[in-house]
């Protein structure tokens, strides 16, 4: 873990309409690290990773304060690229969404719209890319079978495959394994331990315990607020707010 | 024991009035085909299909009325997919409920209602004499294509709107934009619901009549540009019987239309169960 910033969160809010969904959140991110993103329903997880990589651009009426740094430079500049961004910084959703096409069809997505078209490269990136998904091994002889026939785990692995097709620098995963049984989320958790090394991953996870098994550092959020930020093990073993130690110790969530 | 007893006449009861619902539509349809196919299918020959009509129609065949329905509908189809599903990509994709999108669904809905002959007036005045160009297939094809654009419209935008918000976002979170994401991410799921719209369109342009009456003309001649006149076959069976010419060729007409409409229905059905089986 290096103590570079990679995100900077500063003084940002966010609105669906007249309602506040965060309020006022400023967290630093650091290269290369776990964090962990967690808190109840409801209190602002998502909305947050989507920002980072601006698909809250996409609901109506939605509107924000404050801004957000990806090295030092504000994503919501009006001269940035957004479809740079989003390549840049890519994005795991709590339910498999596979596309219904085939397993390379969906891992060559990404890769075809920046420009990737001839077979030999995209058959590379493909491979390598659900070689890091660990998904290769299993779906290797039926590349090009549709993607609907793979199971729940599976078609979670290939959607962080397809994101890591595009080589980015963030990695925001929103509760990759809620519909995930235990040995499909180990894989899961497997694999982003191992891919620490090249990406910086922000994780909501799935529960308490998965967050203390393999974030580095993490933040506790309630109702849109950020309520305490630390390493794991301080956040999960001695929280200094009391509204984090109820969470943290299941008094209520 | 007598709630119950009226419970099982009502179940009773229901099924039979909706089972005669059901069947007594099945049973018009069947005898309208019925008699039109036993009365028509024994004009056919290869010469009546491939002859072209001789003396008004009274003798030979109907070749040239087989090609003008089929330049027809091509014309409409061409002319009108494009518009059809562009317009609904822009109501489901590019814009928001508002003002114009209400005046456009206000239009659609308005050219939905509007009866066929009036469509005919429209192509008459306005493509034949207007614009100048004549009783001809152009004409006839576009009058055609302004008529079936609310069905295509209307079932591609069901078609769209069918489709995940999630796949959507899929494809802007891997960096697509807008116009990547609705032909890469969109469109090809959509393909069978705009399909079956187009069907319908195909369909209804093969069997119009007053629309094509008034804009293509009635000319027996085998057509050999866009600017020629043509007769169809749903044309060629009205005049056919109205004049009192040869009901018997009329019904060789009318079985030979029932015929095309329900091959293209086939084999729609047939490509567009392919295309989904190859996709799941």
């Amino acid at each position: 873990m290096s103590l570079r910033n990679k995100v900077s969160i500063k003084e940002f809010s966010f609105y669906y309409g007249s309602v506040p969904a965060l309020k006022r959140i400023n967290l630093e991110i650091r290269a290369n690290e776990i964090f962990a993103i967690f808190g109840p329903a409801r209190s602002g997880k998502t909305t947050l990773l989507k920002s980072l990589n601006r698909l809250t651009d996409l609901v109506y009426g939605a509107r924000h304060t404050g801004t957000i740094l990806l090295d030092e430079k504000d994503i919501y500049d009006p001269k940035l690229s957004l479809t740079q961004l989003r390549r840049r910084v890519g994005i795991v959703f709590d339910l498999p969404i596979a596309l219904p096409m085939s397993i390379y069809e969906n891992v060559a997505y990404g890769p075809r719209l920046n420009g990737i078209t001839r077979k030999k490269q995209l058959d590379e990136t493909v491979g390598k890319a659900l070689r890091s998904g660990a998904l290769w091994e299993e779906v290797k002889d039926r590349l090009h079978t549709s993607a609907l026939r793979l199971s729940g785990g599976q078609q979670q692995r290939l959607c962080i495959a397809r994101i890591l097709a595009l080589e980015p620098e963030v990695l925001l995963l929103d509760e990759p394994c809620s519909g995930l049984d235990p040995i499909s989320t180990a894989s899961i958790e497997e694999t982003l331990t191992r891919l620490k090394k090249d990406y910086t991953i922000v994780l909501v996870p799935h529960n308490i315990q998965q967050a203390s098994r393999v974030a580095d550092r993490a933040g506790f959020f309630l109702n849109g607020e950020l309520i305490e930020e630390g390493t794991a093990y301080q956040i999960f073993t001695g929280p200094k707010e009391k509204q984090t130690e109820d969470y943290v110790t299941g008094r209520f969530g | 024991m007598r709630i119950n007893r009226k419970r099982y006449l009502t179940q009773n009861v229901a099924k039979i009035l909706i089972w005669m619902a059901a069947l007594s539509t099945m049973g018009v349809m069947a005898l309208i085909i019925l008699q039109v196919l036993s009365e028509g299918i024994p004009v056919f020959s290869p010469r009546f299909f491939l002859d072209s009509p001789r003396s008004m129609g009274r003798e030979g065949g109907i070749f040239s009325t087989i090609i003008g329905t089929i330049a027809l509908t091509v014309v409409a189809i061409v002319v009108a997919t494009p518009l059809g599903v562009g317009t609904a990509i822009f109501l489901g994709e590019y814009t928001r409920e508002g003002r114009i999108s209400r005046v456009i669904r206000f239009g659609i809905g308005c050219l939905a209602g509007v009866p066929s002959i009036i469509f005919g007036l429209f192509g008459f005045v306005f493509f034949v004499i207007y614009l100048n160009m004549g009783w001809s297939i152009l004409s006839g094809g576009l009058a055609l294509a302004a008529m079936i654009l609310p069905t295509i419209i209307c079932t591609a935008e069901e078609a769209l709107k069918a489709i995940p918000y999630s796949f959507r976002e899929v494809s802007y979170s891997l960096g697509g934009t807008k116009w990547e994401t609705v032909t890469r991410a969109i469109l090809p799921n959509a393909i069978p619901g705009i399909f079956t719209g187009i069907i319908l369109g195909v369909c209804r342009s093969i069997e119009e009549t007053a629309v094509v009456i008034l804009t293509a003309g009635s000319s027996l001649i085998i057509p050999t540009s866009l600017f020629a006149p043509v007769r169809t076959m749903s044309v060629h069976f009205y005049i056919l019987a109205r004049e009192g010419i040869s009901m018997e060729m009329a019904y060789g007409t009318g079985a030979a239309l029932i015929l095309l409409v329900l091959f293209v229905n086939i084999v729609a059905n047939w490509r567009l169960n392919r295309y989904i089986r190859k996709r799941a």
